[in-house]
């Protein structure tokens, strides 16, 4: 008998939505002291040297400095700063290879000295007042230039600044490729350095208590965040205290640790004062993380039969100057690509490559965005080559249903390419808008475009997945329910609200969720990253539902002499399953248990669960442009993606969330680049003005639709959706324009500085003349 | 916070001129969209300001004797889209105003602030060329009038004497009087966006409508400074309307305009969009006067 009530599957409310709407929920800086010393950080001007010397007397004449402190004091000490779950194999942990400030510059922005100051004009004044002297060295910026012998090397050990290269060999790619009458495509293909502007910039403070450090910070990775802060410090971990409130958006970037160290160091400098720091959107953009620019270089045989013989890949991601996440965003990259369209002979070969540039880390997609970028371009190039249609071409390509991964064990349980393609092309009308738009001339053309995108669920079995919750039942029958998963934004509270109380068997208004993080009471976990969140929390909320459920049942046995067995918990009730009486509320039997006099207690449970699996979580997006040639303008006018994430915990937040996502992937497209100067390395458009995040008014209405195949791995049948709305906007509008206008494109943005060269080199735009339209 | 030593509030036009005098290195501030930003990023910490903003003798758009319309100085973007006179006299400056940043720069950034920021990107201020607008300037001998592309010396440089305030800016009835024009605004966004070009245009057409009697073109971003397209317009005065002469118009605009290569376009697509605009500005412009292309 199917007793459980389903409160996961309903489009409820947000549980912290009207706090947001009226400005009641607290973040980092409204928790604050107002009486906290405030911290500015002096970034180096110069992309490459060391520091020679640094005169702070200036500054420390300033009134309201507190202390300057430079790379000359802090403590020698290496830290990682990706927000990877810690390996106890010293093989698999990350590069530890930052400082809290650093006298050997990498890129301009590096960290060179922090003021401390009573208020934020005294510590500008005070960082504009201190002088340095650097001994500069040659520069690199172009990956491909940093490989070459003799480039500057910027990390010791580091050959040629490689900082890793990895590789596929399936078959044998050298002879499948000499097949007689093969069709060779070869494209090079392009992505950006980009910035996550989530609305919050990176804010955290810290002061001591008890002899620890507690930090206050605007963090996806609290647990991370512990240990980041304890290596740094060179502390035992148990000596820092982690606390996460709600943040204005992370996107990744606040998925590595950031100033959360020095902060916590300055503190310690100052006889434990609350020191805040508060980082300018400027700085966010050079001084934070950005997502790795990727080079690619893909080479397909295809047979007329529109078969792949034998295939090439290739990617030079750009790390910038330190390794942050490193080498693993460059490998998921390459990972998908023998599983994406299979082929026996494959040869792929990644390298991550140190450059004098802004740290390269997590952003939404992890490497996804960049390799479907160059990989659905490549296929639309291919498909164009043998004259078929490209929505054809994938159809016969794309992964089967059963494929299985060899490594990550995933398998592909459903259809989901073709069932989400086949959703899209009717609910689109691709059909016969690819018709209407195949013979275009004239100034204003309009094309269709599509893209699918691989996925997966989580870090298994690279990394560790594991998930610990807690629930505490209260008076009333209702629970708060703690998760070291984080709401970072993104509604992950409502999903753990949801699958609580399905769990438990109370209404979901009977489900706390405490939203912040603090590391001296909330169970362990990881954190917000790798879309991995309401699939794995599902777990743990399922395991410590279950075990709360049955102590309820306990109780109830106790209360009404009833059989454990022949009751359950539904709706809030104790009901005897076999006649369905209500006997009483959960709310009746806590009070009862919590007040006795005989037989006292209070129910809680609390577990951890490993997690030993991933899941595969596909789709694909369509997209409408209309291209103004002479404007060297595209923009999209309309945009669908279909997702198959399995069950839908919220289907009105899961739609939010394919939204966010598509909105960030139109700015990928067409707008989005941070530049930094050939001459200097200075970062040329760190400001939201001159860097061209696109707007509510660059956007058509978003459309997502949904597939809900039951992920058979998952308690509620859900599997990742965070990460994958941004992955396959991008080659969609891209083979929409070369519908509209023949071009392909293959660097993104393209942007209307883009467009220009192209239709120039196209004939569509005619140098100095007349157009040829 | 901001980095400031001093701020001064006037309460009439003679006191900030007085409060200006007082302090020969203070910056007037007004709607504080430009001077606020400036300072945040440090370029004039420890300034000492001189506010005019509570001024309302310079806010709003007026219709003199003699025709002449008079916007205020203080008057803001929002309230130039919403005016009455602007919308039926000049409505492509309450158009391309309404095109600066979002609605909220637009309701605290003024049209004084605008031009006396000197920028080249400044929406209002190509249209305003267009419209040969005159810019009227008070201080310690009195007012002065000087035509707008007198008063823009170079980039970030504008004719604005020690303790001197521009109080408003005129546009004579022979400026607007049987015009229709239109204006473009190049941006990489639909919205919080700077011009990456713009274009203003004013056309006259003859009686029955076959031919222009007289055309403004005036660009932003162009050069260091906004400026007319002399050679185009002289061009196309007394031509017929007809889509070769708007392109021949279009492409002798080459002869005017002077972009530079930068790292945010390059010198040769700037010059191809000063083409693209001026037609299709034009081609607006025409509809606009009744005109057909």
């Amino acid at each position: 008998m199917e007793t459980r009530n389903h409160e996961s599957g309903k489009s409820y409310k947000r549980v912290d939505a009207f706090e947001k709407v009226t400005g009641r929920a607290k973040y980092t800086d409204d928790l604050c002291d107002r009486n906290a010393y405030v911290a500015k950080i002096l970034h180096s001007t110069i992309a490459h040297g060391y520091v020679k010397s640094i005169d702070t007397s200036e500054a420390e004449k300033i009134p309201g400095v507190v202390k300057v402190i430079t790379c000359f004091d802090v403590p020698k000490n290496y830290f990682p700063t990706a927000g990877h779950p810690w390996s106890t194999e010293p093989a698999h942990q990350d590069v530890a290879d930052r400082l809290l400030l650093t006298d050997h510059v990498r890129f301009y922005g590096d960290d060179v000295a922090a003021v401390v100051a009573e208020d934020e004009v005294a510590a500008a004044q005070a960082v504009r007042a201190i002088k340095v002297e650097y001994e500069e060295l040659p520069f690199v910026l172009d990956v491909h230039k940093a490989m070459e012998d003799g480039a500057p090397q910027i990390h010791e050990k580091y050959q040629n600044n490689i900082l890793a290269h990895t590789s596929i060999r399936n078959g044998n790619y050298e002879e499948a490729s000499r097949e007689p009458g093969l069709i060779k495509v070869e494209g090079w293909y392009h992505t950006p350095t980009v910035q996550h502007c989530h609305i919050e910039n990176f804010i955290c403070y810290a002061y001591m208590e008890q002899g620890r450090v507690v930090v206050v910070s605007s963090t996806q990775i609290p647990h991370i965040c512990r240990r980041v802060v304890g290596q740094a410090l060179n502390v035992p971990w148990g000596q820092v205290r982690i606390i996460k409130p709600y943040i204005g958006g992370g996107f990744g970037n606040k998925q590595d640790i950031l100033y959360e160290p020095l902060c916590a160091y300055l503190t310690t400098q100052v006889g434990g004062r609350t020191v805040k720091l508060d980082v300018s959107r400027e700085e966010t953009f050079v001084s934070n993380r950005v997502r790795h620019s990727i080079d690619f270089h893909i080479i397909s045989y295809v047979r007329p039969d529109g078969t792949y013989a034998a295939r090439k890949f290739e990617s030079f991601s750009d790390q910038g100057a330190y390794a942050s996440h490193g080498h693993s965003i460059a490998a998921k990259g390459m990972g998908c690509f023998p599983q994406l369209y299979p082929c026996p002979n494959i040869e792929a070969d990644t390298y991550t490559v140190f450059t004098n540039k802004s740290v390269s880390g997590a952003m939404r997609g992890y490497g996804i965005p960049q390799a479907m970028f160059a990989m659905e371009s490549h296929t639309d190039d291919v498909a164009k080559a043998l004259g078929v249609p490209p929505y054809e071409f994938r159809m016969n390509n794309v992964m089967p249903k059963g494929f299985t991964d060899g490594f990550s064990k995933n398998v592909n349980y459903y259809d989901t390419f073709r069932e989400c393609m086949e959703k899209g092309r009717k609910d689109f009308d691709y059909d016969a808008r690819r018709e209407k738009y195949a013979h275009q001339t004239g100034n204003i053309r309009r094309g269709v475009g599509m893209s699918v995108f691989w996925y997966n669920t989580g870090v298994w079995p690279i990394s560790l997945e594991t998930s610990a919750c807690r629930m505490v039942l209260n008076q009333d029958g209702s629970i708060q329910i703690q998760l070291g998963e984080t709401e970072i934004g993104q509604g992950a509270d409502t999903a753990f609200a949801q699958m609580a109380a399905e769990a438990v068997g109370i209404p979901f208004d009977m489900v706390h969720v405490v939203s912040s993080q603090d590391t001296d009471v909330t169970p362990f976990g990881t954190g917000a990253y790798a879309s991995r969140q309401t699939y794995m929390a599902g777990f743990s909320i399922r395991q410590t539902g279950e075990m709360l459920k049955q102590k309820i049942l306990e109780t109830a046995c106790e209360l009404t002499r009833q059989m454990k067995e022949n009751m359950d918990v539904i709706d809030g009730n104790i009901v005897r399953t076999t006649d369905g009486e209500v006997l009483m509320s959960v709310g009746e039997l806590a009070t009862e248990k919590l007040y006795s006099l005989t037989n006292n207690g209070h129910l809680t449970a609390e577990s951890s669960y490993q997690i030993k699996n991933n899941a595969y979580s596909f789709g694909c997006t369509f997209v409408e442009v209309e291209v103004d040639i002479q404007a060297c303008k595209a923009h999209v006018t309309d945009i669908l993606n279909v997702h198959d994430c399995g069950r839908l915990i919220n289907p009105a937040l899961a739609e939010a969330q394919a939204h966010g996502g598509m909105s960030m992937a139109i700015g990928y497209a067409l707008s989005e680049t941070l530049l930094f100067d050939e001459k200097t390395g200075k970062p040329l458009n760190n400001n939201l003005l001159d860097y061209k995040l696109s707007t509510f008014m660059d956007h058509p209405d978003l459309k997502a639709t949904f597939i809900e195949n039951f992920e058979p791995t998952n308690p509620y049948g859900t599997k990742s959706l965070g990460e994958p709305p941004a992955c396959s906007p991008a080659p969609a509008i891209r083979n929409a324009i070369l519908q509209a206008t023949g071009v392909a494109l293959d660097e993104l943005p393209m942007r209307p500085h883009v467009l220009f060269e192209e239709f120039k080199k196209a004939g569509l735009i005619q140098e100095g003349g007349e157009a040829n339209v | 916070m901001y980095d400031m030593k001093a701020l001064y509030e006037a309460e009439s036009v003679s006191d900030a001129i007085r409060l200006l005098q007082e302090h020969p290195g203070a910056q007037i501030i007004a709607g504080g969209s430009d001077v606020l930003v400036q300072m945040r990023e440090g370029k004039r910490a420890g300034a000492e300001l001189v506010s005019i903003y509570s001024l309302d003798e310079l806010r709003g758009v007026k219709m003199e004797e003699d025709g002449t319309l008079r916007i205020g100085s203080l008057t803001s973007f929002s309230h130039i889209t919403k005016d009455p006179l602007i919308q039926k006299h000049i409505n492509v400056l309450g158009e391309a105003v309404d095109m600066v940043g979002g609605p909220q720069i637009r309701n605290i950034g003024t049209i004084g602030g605008n031009t006396c920021n000197g920028v080249t990107s400044a929406d209002s201020a190509s249209t305003l060329f267009a419209w040969d607008a005159v810019i009227e300037l008070t201080g310690p001998e009195g007012v002065r009038r000087l035509p707008i592309k007198d008063f823009y010396i170079k980039a970030g440089k504008v004719d604005l004497r020690p303790a001197e305030i521009q109080t408003g800016i005129l546009i004579r009835k022979e400026s607007y009087e049987g015009y229709e024009g239109h204006y473009i605004k190049y941006a990489m966004r639909n919205a919080m966006d700077i011009a990456t070009l713009g274009c203003s245009v004013n056309v006259k057409l003859s009686e029955d409508k076959k031919n222009f009697e007289d055309i403004r073109i005036a660009y932003g971003v162009a050069g260091p400074v906004p400026m007319r397209a002399v050679h185009a317009e002289d061009a196309g005065r007394g031509l017929a309307v007809t889509e070769e002469n708007i392109e021949k118009i279009g492409d002798t605009v080459l002869e005017d305009v002077t972009p530079r290569d930068s790292w945010r376009a390059s010198k040769a697509f700037r010059e191809h969009i000063s083409k693209v605009l001026c037609k299709r500005a034009l081609k607006e412009a025409v509809e606009r006067s009744g005109g057909a292309v």
